[in-house]
């Protein structure tokens, strides 16, 4: 039993991984909210995992707040703010797909190569998924890189922290609860702040597109 | 223990007084009858604890504030409760003056004021209690923000933010230096308590580097040339009160930090150090003489006054090492307790002059010289008490300023013994700039209290001047009482000066001065010199009295009103009498080469002829100006990676990340 369990942490991780790509391949601003929400379940269900398998209690908290985090509130924020704004059409990318998805390759090849070494010296039961969870972070960083409207910039952002969070977990079973409680805070903040961000851009702009903060350039 | 607390607690109260007027912010009533006035007496009674302290032993204290791990370390020793009795008195005199002078509505709400001034009046107070780098630091930062809030009051000028700016600027650059010399004074054991930087010994030249830090930093906040350039701009910018504290009282902690430095956490001293503080010193003082001499503002004319006496200051500081170096403590002793005693006496009378400019400048809203005069007339009170401000800054007895100067020369006239030739024949050529320096300073007084309390009214609007309020006189005759005594009284001064020269040289003066008693000063023998305020102050003030009785009983009656004698032109109006220019034109030419000045002489055929001089200062054009366009081309070049588009920054990032990690990898 405690194999397969070990071996549905494999399993999470992957999915997180095929989320990440199909995020940075979406286009449609509401599936992109859709995809963060799921990736957020698979990490709480991927915490849990980790959580039984070695006992450590303070990872259900940190589950129980990324659930509520992650899965509820930011979604129904995300949800808000997109109806709020009206903004629920495509989203065009700055490269083509492609291209991205070639450059995402690249990155995770790139982490798992990075994370071999340090996994090797984890003595955690999901050190094999720190490649996993630094290449989230890497797509996540790439989105964030080739979007060009806020919202999906902020989903990226999110995305990353969630990488962030993941590889925590997989490499030193969690971190400690006040640094967590310190991260969720923050991403909460985060979130509010970039939010009214998103109101100010448009108000200013008409539009999302963050192009036009380049006219704010001083010369 | 008992002291450290309750100075503590006194600290805490001025805290407190700071927050109270947050919360009454726009109370101009409360900020000014209730909390500036309490401020004062806590600046009182902080004096008189820093005076009981001064006798007592050190004490140390732990604050548990600040980082974990990292707690306020802190001492009172006769350096700090010295200056913790300048710190008290001088500021008890100029919040009381503030009380009645801060007004309605101008710029930054008397309640921010109120609590920006006695932020900095505690951070002051901290600076000298400060035991470890890191509590100095903080203090330090703190009493420099506090101070730019406070210049910056008026902060609708464009000039005067400038003004803060460059006195922010200047600051941090000290503050950079004084970080520097405590991680030298360390010596890389990683522990910044001044107990361990005085167990270290460090070589020479570590030693050296040090020193020349702290000069550089502590400089900067006390204005030696060329790091004075934000004096001159930001005493004027400041509301009057602040610009007192901030000559009277904040750049004595500059001076403190030279002493503690270079006296205390050092534990050795190298005979080139005083070399090269006399000729600061000796320099600064001679270039802050000279261009008092010809400023046309009353406050830019006070901040030039307080360069020369900084420099008078570092003359002695400088002495003192040279004599510690070569082991003669009691000389060193000597030339220290007359740097130390020109530190209380500049604190009062400096605050005193600075005040006294704001009386003037709240009655006739005029700043400029050429537009005062005869407002000893209209102003009494205030006129008088700056006559006694004048005559202690010019050195004339039996005022404070006499006895600080006198003990300069006198441990000048020493120095032959120095077992070095080159400097015994170099020294007394200091000692004849630094009477050149007195006689300069003298000069610029008579013209500051000439044009501005003599003669007759030169704009007729200054008939409506009014005089000061009674609080603003009430600290005006503290101020001035405190220039009196001190002058009257120097062998009870050098009392309270001897524990401080006790700290820093294991020796004192005044053993020797006492055994003349309480009336005689003799700081090395009575065949040598000495000099007796009291029988002095008494002749002085029987041949006036004697004189004007003799005036009154003979001429009273006869006393006829007319106009003065006109020199045959009868067309004369008050704009014709001696202006600060006119006064200042003799010192103007003999130092010509020391200004940068712009003149535009009328043509004889004009039907308007105007005049106009401006002075500059060298050190912008050769030192600031260069430095700016520096940093601007750098500037301009790092500009270049501000693409304006996020993808870009994103991608900066990203690129770090990946090379960091890359990095990592190997």
């Amino acid at each position: 039993m405690d194999a397969l369990l070990a071996q549905s942490i494999n399993l999470f991780a992957v999915v997180l991984l095929v989320l990440a790509f199909a995020m940075i391949a979406q286009r449609r601003i509401l599936t992109l909210i859709h995809l963060f929400t799921l990736q957020g379940a698979a990490l709480v269900a991927a915490t849990l995992v980790v959580a039984y398998l070695t006992g450590q209690h303070h990872l259900y908290w940190s589950a129980a707040i990324t659930f509520v985090l992650k899965v509820v509130l930011i979604p129904i924020l995300l949800h808000r703010v997109i109806n709020r704004l009206n903004v629920r059409w495509d989203v065009e990318t700055l490269f083509n797909i492609p291209t991205t998805m070639l450059i995402g390759i690249v990155l995770v090849i790139f982490a798992f190569n990075l994370a071999a070494p340090i996994a090797s010296l984890s003595a955690s039961v999901a050190s094999g998924t720190l490649g996993i969870a630094l290449a989230c972070v890497l797509l996540s960083f790439l989105m964030m890189i080739v979007r060009a409207k806020a919202v999906p910039q902020v989903i990226g952002f999110l995305s990353m922290e969630n990488g962030l969070f993941f590889a925590a977990t997989a490499a030193t079973s969690g971190m400690p609860m006040i640094v967590e409680l310190g991260i969720a805070f923050d991403v909460l903040v985060g979130i509010l702040i970039l939010g009214v961000f998103m109101f100010q851009i448009r108000e200013q702009f008409d539009s999302l597109d963050i192009r036009h903060l380049e006219k704010l350039k001083d010369e | 223990m008992i002291f450290l607390d309750w100075i503590l607690g006194l600290l805490g109260g001025w805290l407190a007084l700071g927050l109270a007027g947050l919360f009454a912010l726009r109370n101009t009533d409360f900020v000014a009858r209730v909390l500036f006035p309490a401020g004062s007496a806590i600046g009182l009674a902080l004096a008189a604890f820093a005076l009981l302290a001064l006798f007592d032993v050190p004490e140390t204290a732990i604050l548990a504030v600040g980082l974990p791990d990292l707690p306020f370390h802190l001492r009172l020793d006769g350096l700090s409760a010295f200056f913790l009795l300048v710190i008290g008195a001088a500021s008890a005199g100029i919040s009381i003056f503030a009380a009645g002078y801060f007004r309605h509505g101008e710029g930054t709400p008397p309640g921010l004021l109120c609590l920006e001034y006695h932020v900095f009046l505690a951070s002051m107070a901290m600076v000298v209690l400060a035991d470890d780098a890191y509590a100095f630091m903080v203090m330090w930062e703190t009493m420099a923000l506090s101070s730019y809030f406070l210049v910056t009051a008026n902060h609708r000028v464009p000039a005067i933010r400038q003004a803060g700016f460059l006195y922010l600027l200047i600051a941090h650059v000290g503050a950079i230096a004084i970080l520097l010399c405590f991680g030298v004074l360390q010596a890389n054991t990683g522990d910044y308590t001044f107990a361990n930087m005085r167990a270290q010994s460090l070589s020479p030249l570590w030693a050296s580097v040090a020193f020349l830090l702290a000069t550089v930093g502590f400089g900067a906040k006390a204005g030696i040339v060329p790091l004075h350039v934000w004096l001159p701009e930001a005493h004027p910018a400041a509301p009057s009160p602040v610009s007192a504290l901030m000559s009277g009282v904040m750049l004595k902690t500059a001076i403190y930090g030279v002493l503690r430095v270079s006296f205390d956490l050092l534990s050795v001293q190298i005979w080139w150090w005083g070399v090269l503080l006399l000729g600061i010193g000796l320099i600064t003082a001679l270039f802050g003489v000279a261009f008092s001499a010809v400023q046309t503002d009353m406050k830019r004319l006070l901040a030039y006054s307080s360069i020369e006496n900084i420099g008078l200051l570092f003359v002695g500081i400088g002495l003192g090492l040279l004599f510690k170096a070569y082991g003669m403590t009691a000389l060193a002793a000597l030339a220290l307790t007359a740097a130390l005693y020109h530190v209380i006496s500049h604190a009062f009378f400096k605050s005193l002059l600075f005040l006294a400019t704001g009386s003037v400048l709240h009655a006739t809203g005029e700043r400029s010289l050429g537009k005062l005069g005869g407002l000893i007339r209209r102003m009494p009170w205030v006129a008088t008490l700056a006559l006694v401000g004048v005559l202690a800054s010019s050195g004339l007895p039996p005022f404070s300023g006499f006895v600080a100067e006198w003990l300069l020369l006198q441990s000048f006239l020493f120095t032959t013994g120095l077992p070095n030739s080159f400097l015994n024949m170099l020294i007394p050529v200091v000692a004849a700039a630094i009477a050149l320096v007195a006689a300069l300073a003298g000069y610029v007084m008579v013209k500051f209290y000439g044009v501005i309390f003599l003669g007759q009214p030169r704009e007729p609007n200054l008939a409506h001047a009014h005089p000061a309020s009674p609080l603003e006189r009430t600290g005006l005759v503290w101020l001035g009482a405190g220039c009196v005594l001190l002058g009257v009284f120097p062998v009870q001064v050098i009392g309270a000066i001897d524990p401080v020269t006790q700290v820093l040289l294991g020796d004192g003066i005044a053993t020797a001065v006492r055994t003349n008693g309480w009336m005689l000063l003799a700081p090395i023998s009575v065949e040598r010199a000495s000099y007796s305020p009291l029988v002095f102050l008494l002749v002085v003030v029987g041949a006036v009295w004697l004189t004007a009785t003799l005036v009154h009983r003979f001429y009273h009656g006869r006393v006829r009103r007319a106009p003065p004698w006109d020199c045959g032109f009868p067309a004369q109006t008050s704009r014709m009498q001696d202006t600060a220019e006119g006064f200042g034109q003799p010192i103007r030419e003999i130092f010509a080469p020391v200004f940068r000045m712009r003149r535009e002489v009328p043509s004889p055929f004009d039907a308007k002829p105007t005049y106009k001089v401006s002075i500059e200062d060298h050190f912008w054009h050769w030192l600031y100006l260069p430095l700016g366009r520096l940093t601007e081309g750098i500037a301009r070049l790092v500009g270049r990676l501000q693409q304006g588009r996020i993808a870009i920054y994103l991608l900066y990032s990203f690129i770090t990340l990946i090379v960091l990690l890359l990095v990592a990898k190997w």
